[in-house]
């Protein structure tokens, strides 16, 4: 579904991705491993097209990304639910997910509206809430809910357990392994290497903008190298 | 009299406000103080002179109804002034989006500068006189004296802001421009083209400084190419009064604005009335810089 080869990413004089490559087939959870600045949130910043890359290519159902700006790209089918949140405060949490689906038409918006309260009843309490108002854990669902407005094929979470009670994260993933029975397919970013690599079926471990290591989670799960870095073993 | 000075600030401070949401909205959406805007309000103002100049022109059967055809004027300059801001941005500022914020201010003054000097060469430099098309009686109501015009004055600008406050609250683009202003990386990865609606803002805000612009220019009845400069420093002070970034602050503060000169001009001293303005300016910034509807800005990690 989407094929990412060998992707060259700068951020004025530092290489954060030297050389990436992945690929993610429809129906499949994978995840992105990896210390803090191993690249893990620039490669998807390449592929949602909000940094540009200076080699290298990205297709998805077989057309090119590289050349579409961000907000078109989300047409395409690609949702981008980045790091940290990032609710607007000051507008409702009806018109947060709105927003979400703006690329729809007003009465598909409106039905897409529906499926998401049904997948996360806490946001229908809220709707006229402040998004500023919320809790983090609210707003990691509001987050999410608002990139699923756009009814995508790919959804890319960007640590969606930061700053996070355990029992809310626990919450969050179940979620997110529901949605991809029901047939999303997701691309996981995540520093908690024990959820992530629970909950995905094929892992990528990155370090200093490289992947290092790839192959299915159980595996790697058990690999002594993951283990030592990122699984506290 | 206080009946009196109040009616009389609160029509110049209708086109204040007016004036003032333009800034509020492009400092929303851009983060930045679009210093040719008080220039968008001249030029709004001279193609209304322009408009109303050419009415003698047209077919008798087309000259009869006077308050129509100054609407039409308004809003035809307002469309042509929407235009202005739609290319003042794209040639001044979309060049420097990524640029340190120092250089799309000088850009702005530059653009300022050249908008002033652009309607002197092709206007002239002398003041232009608006021909008399309403005959606007004086009315006297319980000691306080006006004029029809000065009520369809306070009229159009209240149902502009209505019409303003209903666009950017409850449609879909209006929230795209809140959505900018709170967020514009998001907004971009939500599919709102953020080009786009940052030109959206320039074009709302030049029409409403236009319509203020025709209306000043009728209500004083003569325009100079200068205008822009004081009036866009007013209507600054007023969107700061109000809170920069607050669009019911920019009305707020407009209006308030209006009605202090007004006052001061009636109980102190006339020579004084630009005054006030600085003064209030410099009383905000030192105590209250959000303004009085402003928020704290909280930056994102």
């Amino acid at each position: 579904m989407l094929s990412v080869d060998n992707i060259e990413l700068f951020y004025g004089q530092v290489h954060a991705v030297k050389g990436v490559s992945l690929t993610v087939n429809a129906g499949e959870i994978v995840t992105l491993i990896g210390a803090n600045g191993a690249g893990k949130s620039s490669t998807l910043k390449a592929i949602s097209g909000v940094h540009p890359t200076k080699a290298g290519s990205i297709t998805f159902r077989g057309e090119p990304l590289q050349s579409l700006p961000a907000h078109a790209i989300v047409g395409r089918g690609i949702s981008h639910c980045p790091e940290g949140r990032r609710i607007f405060y000051e507008l409702t949490v009806r018109e947060n997910l709105l927003m979400g689906g703006f690329l729809l038409s007003g009465t598909t918006a409106l039905e897409r509206l529906e499926t998401v309260m049904e997948l996360f009843p806490r946001l229908r309490e809220r709707l006229t809430q402040l998004g500023g108002t919320l809790s983090g854990g609210e707003q990691q669902m509001l987050a999410i809910g608002r990139a699923l407005m756009s009814n995508p094929a790919l959804l890319m979470l960007d640590e969606p357990s930061l700053g996070l009670a355990p029992l809310v994260v626990e919450k969050i993933f179940q979620r997110v392994v529901e949605l991809n029975q029901g047939g999303l397919t997701v691309l996981l970013v995540e520093q908690n290497a024990h959820i992530a690599l629970g909950i995905s079926h094929r892992a990528y471990v990155l370090e200093t903008g490289r992947v290092i290591l790839s192959g299915q989670s159980a595996d790697l799960a058990l690999d002594e190298r993951v283990q030592k870095a990122y699984l506290g073993g | 009299m206080f009946l009196q000075h109040l009616l009389n600030g609160v029509t110049i401070g209708s086109s204040y406000a007016l004036i003032a949401l333009g800034y509020t909205l492009v400092y929303g959406v851009l983060k930045l103080i679009n210093f040719a805007h008080g220039e968008i309000y001249m030029i709004g103002a001279y193609l209304g002179f322009i408009l109303i100049s050419l009415i003698p022109t047209l077919p008798p059967s087309l000259q009869g109804n006077v308050v129509l055809l100054l609407l039409c004027v308004m809003l035809l300059a307002a469309l042509l002034c929407a235009l202005y801001g739609y290319y003042l941005e794209r040639i001044c500022y979309k060049p420097l989006r990524n640029a340190p914020r120092l250089s799309p201010l000088i850009s702005a003054l530059g653009a300022s500068l050249f908008l002033q000097n652009f309607v002197m060469i092709t206007m002239g430099a002398r003041d232009k006189i608006f021909p008399q098309l309403l005959k606007s009686a004086t009315i006297t109501l319980g000691g306080v004296s006006f004029t029809w015009l000065q009520v369809a004055i306070i009229a159009s600008s209240l149902l502009l802001m209505a019409g303003l406050s209903l666009f950017i609250n409850h449609t879909k683009f209006g929230t795209a421009i809140r959505a900018v202003s709170s967020d514009p990386y998001m907004a971009g990865l939500l599919g709102i083209n953020v080009d786009s609606v940052i030109s959206l803002t320039f074009m709302a805000g030049s029409f409403l400084a236009a319509c203020a612009g025709v209306m000043i220019g009728v209500y004083y009845g003569t325009i100079n190419f200068t205008l822009g400069y004081l009036g866009g420093i007013k209507a600054f002070t007023a969107a700061v009064l109000g809170g920069i970034g607050s669009v019911g602050g920019a009305m707020v503060g407009g209006l308030l604005l209006g009605i202090i000169e007004a006052l001061g001009a009636g109980y102190f001293s006339s020579e004084y009335k630009d005054v006030y303005a600085f003064f209030i300016l410099i009383g905000v910034l030192i105590l209250k810089p959000s303004g009085l509807l402003g928020r704290k800005s909280h930056e994102r990690a």
